[in-house]
């Protein structure tokens, strides 16, 4: 495991030490009356990558949206340094899943590099030299420098996970939200997406994801949070996933290689 | 062909043709936003859905402009959240509530038109009749269009990034809410401006031919809004102009040449097309 403070961090400079912790406590969510999530409690800090594993319906991707500030929880509070998180709502991207997003719309490589300076400039400023600069290097730092005029569906898979990651980049987020991103992946696409990943939380981001395969998390995710309606264990990847707490989130049947 | 020229001459010729210009041009700007977000068929069932709340207004407040408008959109939004409500709280899904909700309101709409005596102009209704516009319906008109294209435009980048990832855009904390609402109502309004000109079963086409045959020419989105503008402009007056001495529907005429826009986009577009797919 990376250790936290081994990290040059990018957005920090400023009360570093200690700071830049998401801290998640007593969380709980509701469908109407159901209950999707109950008291969960974890605490992560940039410069880490943490897996939110558990089953369909255990309350990944209703996580990531309170994360994200998509649905409001019932209860329980998420705090960045110490405030609210969503007072800070740039400090937050959101990635969506790639089954998701609709790949003809007439959208350039650039133009949704572009909507990551957004929550900066707002609805009246238009893009300034300065966001054009931010966008360009975003562009060139995820390899995407000469493929930006083309339509977003002419990419492969992996350039269009990388032009997703660089909307995040130049909207110069601390945390960035990944639902499902190694779902669809073959095992060159994963390794690629582990590594960039790795190195954008080396720079000091923060990156929860979502993710369904047990057997890639541990090589991917420093963290790893199980869940099942509830936080079953958070920890170290490899500690987390012992026999026992996986059979407590997937039932007796499951193994490390399957779910 | 004097015969045509003597009719430009005419009021009621000029009136007509710049109805079509301007609700042709409002119609294709707006259509981007319907084929963005891939909600044509929803908007063609609320089409028709506007034809009771006209007829109820007729009913109650007799033939004014501003009570039929008011009308109409009571009933769009009776039929579009109702359906979203039912199907929240029942089993059904939404498409088949919306289906129900759309063809019970379009009976509806029907039997008190006729029971008004309004028979005859029950065809005006359903094609629409161009020549019927008097000079409040194109102030109306107007205004809806300079409505439309000055919120799509100052809105342009929440809209796009709304119209593209949803759940990034509230995550941005863009009102997605308040936006989907909006976009509900502006079509709203313009199905209602256009309804006079090509009726409740032909708007659905000029509310969305425009921008899709845009959305086959080109992968920039701002040329859809102002490329569908155009292309609903132009057709409808090329469809005035092909109307009177055919002697054909305007309103279906409209339509006619819109779908063979599209139907020629799909064939020749230089990216997409299909003669340049095959080679």
């Amino acid at each position: 495991m990376v250790d936290v403070h081994d990290h040059i961090c990018w957005g920090g400079g400023h009360h570093h030490h200690g700071g830049h912790t998401l801290t998640v406590s007593n969380l709980c969510a509701h469908y109407g009356e159901v209950e999707a999530l109950r008291d969960v409690n974890f605490t992560a800090s940039c410069g880490q990558t943490v897996a939110l594993i558990g089953p369909n319906g255990a309350g990944k991707s209703t996580l990531i949206n309170l994360l994200a500030g998509l649905i409001r929880p019932s209860a329980g509070h998420m705090l960045w340094n110490n405030t609210p998180l969503h007072n800070t709502r740039h400090e937050i991207a959101f990635m969506p899943q790639r089954t998701e997003v609709n790949w003809r719309f007439p959208l350039s490589v650039r133009e949704l590099v572009e909507m990551g300076r957004y929550p900066s400039t707002g609805i009246w400023n238009p893009l300034r030299p300065h966001d054009r600069d931010i966008v360009d290097k975003a562009l060139e730092a995820l390899n995407l420098t000469a493929l930006q005029k083309r339509q977003i569906g002419e990419l492969s898979g992996g350039q269009q996970q990388r032009a997703f990651l660089a909307r995040a980049l130049a909207q110069e987020a601390h945390i960035l939200l990944l639902d499902e991103p190694f779902t669809g992946l073959d095992v060159p696409g994963t390794e690629s997406l582990a590594e960039l990943l790795r190195s954008l939380a080396a720079e000091g981001r923060l990156i929860i994801a979502s993710h369904h395969d047990l057997s890639t998390a541990e090589r991917i995710f420093d963290n790893s949070l199980l869940l099942h309606r509830q936080a079953i264990a958070y920890g170290p990847t490899a500690q987390t996933l012992s026999e026992a707490n996986l059979r407590a989130t997937f039932g007796k049947h499951s193994t490390r290689k399957t779910v | 062909m004097n015969d045509f020229i003597r009719f430009l001459g005419e009021p009621i010729a000029q009136r007509s043709l710049w109805a079509c210009a301007v609700i042709g041009f409002t119609n294709g700007f707006v259509s981007a936003l319907v084929v963005l977000r891939r909600s044509s068929l929803q908007i063609g069932t609320i089409s028709c859905a506007l034809l009771p709340g006209i007829a109820l207004a007729i009913l109650l407040f007799g033939f004014m402009q501003l009570s039929i408008l008011i009308g109409a959109i009571i009933a769009g939004l009776a039929v579009g959240l109702g359906s979203l409500f039912i199907s929240r709280t029942g089993k059904a899904d939404h498409d088949t509530a919306l289906s129900i909700l759309h063809t019970t309101a379009f009976a509806m709409g029907y039997i008190i038109l006729v029971r008004l005596g309004l028979q005859q102009k029950v065809d005006d209704w359903l094609f629409g009749n161009i020549m019927s516009m008097g000079d409040t319906d194109l102030w109306i008109a107007w205004g809806i269009g300079s409505l439309a294209v000055l919120s799509i435009t100052v809105l342009h980048r929440p809209l796009i990034i709304f119209l593209f990832d949803p759940r990034a855009a509230a995550a941005m904390g863009i009102p997605t809410r308040a936006l989907s609402y909006g976009i509900f109502t502006l079509i709203i309004l313009v199905l209602v401006s256009s309804l006079q000109a090509v009726g409740a079963f032909l708007t659905l086409g000029l509310l969305v031919a425009p921008a899709a045959s845009m959305y086959l020419l080109t992968d920039k989105v701002s040329l859809m809004f102002w490329g569908g503008g155009l292309i609903g402009g132009l057709g409808s007056v090329l469809a005035f102009f092909l109307s009177y001495p055919l002697g054909w529907h305007l309103g279906a005429t409209i339509i006619v040449v819109l779908g063979t826009i599209f139907l020629l986009a799909w064939i020749f577009s230089p990216k997409s097309g299909l003669l340049c797919r095959k080679r």
